[in-house]
């Protein structure tokens, strides 16, 4: 079954705080992945590898440049998902 | 019955389903093989969820490949997975974007070391830790880029390509006699997660399509793939020590 913005939001906060360390709460949607949140390319690629798994979408990579903020990121993989 | 039916295979380099190894490891398992993975470090992670999405999830160890204790450990843990290996396909490479896309002059050697540490001897390092639990005769592949030629951007990455097509060599030379074959296949450009990496690499991919007599699609990991599994397969018998392109017959042309 599709999960909710709120779900996906939640499910990457955690992805996103296993990678980098941060505190799931400070994942929000406004942040950017880069400026706010200081995820490089080889952890944005292991946030989208894993974020693809749990919740079985595909994310090619030329959209991943498009995802700049968490809110983008939610908005295609709740999408993607449907 | 597949080319590669009851044989064991390591794959290295399986970092996303655009990988080189990630095509190899896949057309591996069609072909009848038991595929085990390796991945390192940070993207250990990474390589455990795309093992999953091959047609048989693969056992993924870690391997760090200028990791000494790493190396010593792994032929006894590729023996909870497996009892031999026959086939071993070396993906590996990396430079520090300082020793290339035009940094040839530039290059400082503890940077040049690391490219050739990581890329060449490398090589020797996975074969010879492997060495115990290939008593049955094997086949280990590497990837190159043909690094006969000074090619734009690729500066220290294509000096180590040079000396791991001579390890490459000297491997042949010196497992003939335990029946190991060891070749290369030299790849046209693919747009690889590595690729990406290469500062420039568009200047490098060039032309390729319009200059191949066969064409070339910088997208399609499948003919390189297609011709590590024949190298891993017993339809080379008497080859080893070769670099052989995949390149759309690039290498042959002049101007």
């Amino acid at each position: 079954m599709a999960l909710s913005e709120k779900e996906v939001l939640a499910g990457l906060a955690e992805i996103v705080a296993e990678e980098t360390g941060l505190d799931a709460a400070e994942v929000t949607g406004p942040k950017s992945f880069t400026d706010d949140l200081d995820i490089d390319s080889l952890s944005m690629m292991t946030i989208v590898t894993l974020a693809e798994e749990k919740f079985s979408v595909r994310i090619p990579d030329e959209d991943v440049k498009n995802l700049v903020t968490v809110a983008d990121a939610v908005a295609y993989m709740t999408k993607a998902q449907s | 019955m597949g080319m590669l039916e009851g044989k064991n295979i390591l794959v290295t380099g399986v970092l996303t389903e655009g990988s080189l190894a990630f095509g190899v490891a896949r057309l591996c398992q069609q072909e009848g093989a038991t595929v085990v993975l390796t991945g390192m470090g940070r993207t250990l992670e990474v390589t455990e969820s795309i093992g999953r999405r091959l047609p048989i999830e693969a056992a993924v160890l870690e391997l760090d490949v200028t990791n000494p204790e790493q190396l010593a450990s792994l032929a006894e843990r590729v023996k909870e997975h497996v009892p031999t290996i026959h086939g071993v396909v070396h993906s590996i490479g990396f430079a520090p974007q300082s020793v290339m896309g035009g940094n040839f002059l530039a290059g400082e050697w503890p940077d040049v070391a690391v490219a050739i540490h990581t890329s060449a001897y490398s090589l020797k390092a996975l074969t010879v830790a492997l060495l115990p639990l290939m008593n049955e005769g094997g086949s280990v592949v590497g990837l190159t880029f043909d690094a006969r030629f000074a090619w734009p951007v690729y500066d220290w990455m294509g000096v180590a390509k040079a000396a791991f097509e001579a390890t490459s060599r000297y491997l042949a030379r010196d497992l003939g006699p335990k029946k190991i074959r060891c070749n290369l296949i030299a790849a046209g450009p693919i747009k690889t997660t590595a690729a990406k990496h290469i500062p420039g690499f568009e200047e490098m991919e060039g032309k390729w399509d319009e200059r191949a007599p066969l064409g070339w699609d910088s997208d399609d990991p499948e003919p390189t793939a297609r011709a590590v599994t024949a190298l891993l397969s017993d339809w080379f018998p008497a080859t080893t020590g070769e670099v052989i392109h995949v390149d759309g017959g690039v290498h042959a042309m002049g101007q």
